[in-house]
């Protein structure tokens, strides 16, 4: 029989089914043979005219009927058709799930097209009353949802019957782990047997793609392939992206009980907030540091206790250098001899949904023991001294994984992960 | 009583009623005062604008003020009058322990750079360039971050330094209510020993009024109170500006650092009520038992919007159970959004500690309730959707 509980006698958190949509295509199977092999999903934008843009490549999501529909249906698309591979791995009621639904999403907007429009047909003096005029004479619910940050969630629970009030959640560019994080939570507080966490983010518009550029945080690379560059002496910035994954979490328990096949376990979240800047972190690295200890500690390891790290490895000059220092401040000499990858280096940032992308092939990671590289390493930055799997993938006995989230606003969440039971 | 119970030792409240648990319980005691409205500004809606604020006073760097939009301050400060109420505010250590969840959503637009591209847009058939051309030279580099959801907790960590966590919780009133149960939950659970929870709406832009009335929600024409909006033109719904936070403590924690609090959070129910099934109504009385509400009269903090199906349904629980006590408190500050939630807990928790019901807020719909309230239950019913209730009782 073996042990269904952690360290500190709470219940342990299975996975018990995974989705996975990003720009190298949709499930597992797909990008997993793709990020396996280096290949880059970053590509040209084509979705908007890139005139006046200093940056001209992507990593957007287009081949998904609603990727030129506007950021909110594609990114209930992305959602639910991650959650629908998710839910169908694990065997479960694919419209009565029976748990919460935690969706880490992007913030939404009313999107231009429909301002335009209503700016057109609408009466008034000024730009604001000629809209709320032509609003107000809508037809139809359809754009007031697209601009409600409850809608996404509210329309996923219908479609997979989750129970209770969804909650819709945004850590920045560490949603995705926050919304796995709130599951775990949930499971370990004994208010649910199961859960479902989703990390989807399909925003990559134009003006998205202006105000990261305009906070210098975007690689203005022109080589697709080769912008995205964790860790290398040349990083230049992160390139946008977009993408879903979906985690079934159950209780070891209630999986074991159901004869669920288990794809791994959730053991440790960690968070910490930063108060220095907006968009920088404290120069001693301390809040990240803290996260992942607090992540470790949680999961009842030492520093001993990491195989892998899936890194959050942005490809910005701060975030690589800031995350090298929180690593080897954490383990020490011993980092050198851990293997650290980037996912980003081949499917980009994908913002709210990273962090659930990053867990679902952390967890993939270890149960094909295989580690995605880190591509585009062909200048190793000196100043960071790590294993980066540089370019092509390694095959490894992997049974334990940090996975590292960290983004503006000062959040800090970190993931462990584990094959099995310690 | 135990260890774990939860415990509300910090109140921070601002609205057009003014600032603090006192202001608010003052003017809220005033049967007689006056709607404190603006119908002119954003008309045909009116609007319930913010006081005059003093934002040095929890705020005290001009930088971080100028980070921010009206919501982010607006929160912001109201963070810092909760820390202030709980004794905590500039207690390095508590703040650094300390969690967070905050019921967000977003930031303001640039009114100008918006109205300039549409008025452009009249003359020119390449909407998709125009834009580019314009937000790449007009938008200013970090308004971006004054429009993200979670850098109102990103501001809150910078100012008031609680760096335990940091969750942002999105979805109207949604959040407000995830955000309140999710904190209780921990706290209960021993997850979190002391929590920072609330939200902010600043409704004086027109893109927070745009996303009401893209689903044609808001009041029109003449002010009346909430409950007699049925069948006036417009939508129900009058906005306004506010914040609500809450310090949530266990009884453990609080005692220990010799901490009386206004109430206790018994129970939190929350839903996701399919309102198109027809059984709104009995659904919401069914969340009322679930609360476990007691048999006696049990005044009411509603946080009803206005809005006519979510506060008719409302209503009918009220007309069917004579023993609420409904008192819908955006009569007097308009509907607050992702603060509504903290809100009505927030004035529940003050009919408690002051031992008194507030009188009607309007008289016509509500009636007096005498004694001091052993139990008070706060709802949020959301314009759109969602749906939460609070018992709150004595600490």
């Amino acid at each position: 029989m073996a042990r269904t509980t952690d360290h500190l006698g709470r219940p342990l958190v299975a996975v018990t089914g995974i989705g996975i949509v990003t720009s190298l295509g949709v499930g597992k199977q797909d990008n997993w043979a793709a990020l396996t092999s280096g290949r880059s999903g970053i590509h040209r934008i084509t979705r908007f005219p890139v005139e006046h843009l200093n940056t001209k490549i992507s990593g957007m999501v287009d081949f998904l009927p609603s990727s030129t529909k506007g950021a909110s249906p594609l990114t209930f698309e992305l959602a639910a058709t991650a959650a629908e591979e998710a839910i169908g791995e694990s065997g479960l009621s694919i419209d009565d799930f029976g748990g919460p639904l935690f969706l880490a999403s992007p913030p939404v907007e009313l999107d231009w097209r429909d301002r335009f429009d209503l700016y057109k047909v609408g009466k008034g003096e000024t730009a604001a009353q000629r809209i709320a005029q032509a609003a107000s004479e809508l037809q139809t619910l359809e754009m007031f949802e697209s601009a409600q940050f409850g809608s996404i969630a509210d329309r996923l629970a219908d479609k997979f019957g989750t129970r209770g009030l969804p909650i819709t959640l945004s850590t920045a560019c560490a949603s995705g782990a926050t919304a796995i994080q709130l599951g775990v939570e949930a499971i370990r507080r004994g208010e649910c047997d199961r859960a479902l966490s989703i990390g989807a983010d399909g925003s990559a518009t134009a003006e998205a793609l202006i105000r990261f550029s305009l906070l210098s945080a975007l690689s203005t690379n022109d080589n697709p392939e080769k912008a995205s560059k964790p860790f290398s002496k040349d990083r230049d910035g992160f390139v946008l992206a977009e993408g879903s994954a979906a985690l079934v979490l159950e209780s070891l328990d209630a999986a074991i009980a159901r004869g669920a096949t288990i794809i791994g376990l959730v053991t440790g979240c960690g968070e910490r907030a930063d108060d220095f800047h907006r968009t920088r972190s404290k120069p001693d690295g301390s809040p990240a540091i803290a996260a992942v200890r607090a992540a470790i500690a949680d999961a009842g390891l030492g520093e001993t206790g990491i195989a892998y790290v899936n890194a959050h490895g942005t490809s910005t000059p701060e975030n690589d250098k800031m995350e090298h220092l929180s690593l080897s401040t954490v383990f020490g000499e011993r980092i050198r001899n851990i293997p650290v990858s980037s996912n980003k280096s081949m499917i980009g940032h994908t913002l709210s949904a990273a962090g659930a992308i990053e867990a679902a092939f952390s967890l993939l990671t270890m149960r094909e023991g295989v580690i995605p590289p880190t591509i585009n390493y062909d200048h190793p930055d000196p100043a960071i001294e790590l294993d980066v799997v540089p370019n092509v993938k390694r095959e490894a006995d992997v049974a334990t994984v940090l996975s590292n989230s960290f983004g503006f606003g000062g959040q800090n969440t970190c993931l462990v992960m584990a094959r099995e039971p310690q | 009583m135990s260890n774990r119970d939860v415990l509300i030792t910090g109140i921070g409240l601002v609205s057009c009623l003014g600032e603090g648990p006192d202001a608010h319980w003052r003017a809220l005691s005033d049967a007689a005062a006056a709607p404190r409205i603006d119908s002119e500004r954003f008309a045909p809606y009116t609007i319930h604008p913010l006081p005059e604020i003093d934002w040095n006073l929890q705020i005290p760097k001009r930088g971080d003020q100028r980070q921010m939009e009206l919501w982010q301050r607006l929160g912001t400060y109201t963070a810092g009058l909760a820390l202030d109420d709980a004794g905590i505010r500039n207690d390095e250590a508590l703040c650094a322990s300390m969690d967070m969840v905050i019921a967000a959503g977003g930031g303001e637009r640039d009114e100008a750079v918006d109205a300039g591209i549409l008025e452009a847009s009249l003359s020119r058939n390449d909407r998709e360039i125009l834009l580019n051309e314009k937000l790449t030279t007009d938008l200013r580099p970090t308004l971006f971050l004054a429009q993200l959801s979670n850098l109102l907790a990103g501001n809150i960590s910078i100012v008031h330094k609680v760096t335990g966590s940091s969750r942002t919780f999105m979805g109207e009133e949604g959040a407000g209510i995830a955000a309140i149960e999710t904190a209780a939950a921990r706290i209960r659970s021993g997850q979190s020993e002391h929590i920072l929870v609330g939200g902010a709406f600043e409704t004086e832009h027109p893109d927070m009024l745009l996303g009401y009335e893209l689903g044609a929600f808001l009041h029109r024409g003449a002010w009346q109170p909430l409950w007699q909006r049925q069948g006036a033109d417009g939508g129900g719904l009058v906005s306004g500006s506010g914040g609500a936070f809450l310090v949530l403590e266990s009884r453990d924690h609080a005692e220990k650092r010799g901490r009386k609090a206004y109430a206790k959070i018994d129970a939190i129910v929350s839903d996701r009520i399919k309102r198109r099934d027809g059984a709104f109504e009995a659904e919401l009385e069914r969340m009322a038992e679930k609360v476990q509400r007691p048999a006696a009269e049990t005044l009411v903090l509603s946080g009803a919007s206005g809005a006519h199906v979510a506060t008719g349904a409302e209503h009918g629980l009220y007309d069917r159970d004579r023993a609420l006590a409904p008192r819908a408190f955006a009569t007097r500050t308009g509907h607050l959004k992702e603060a509504q939630f903290p809100f009505a807990v927030a004035l529940a928790a003050l009919a408690i500690h002051n031992g008194a019901a507030y009188p009607p807020f309007d008289p016509q719909a509500e009636r007096p309730v005498d004694g001091a309230p052993e139990s008070v239950l706060a709802t949020t019913v959301g314009y759109h959707v969602f749906e939460g209730m609070a018992l709150l009782g004595k600490a």
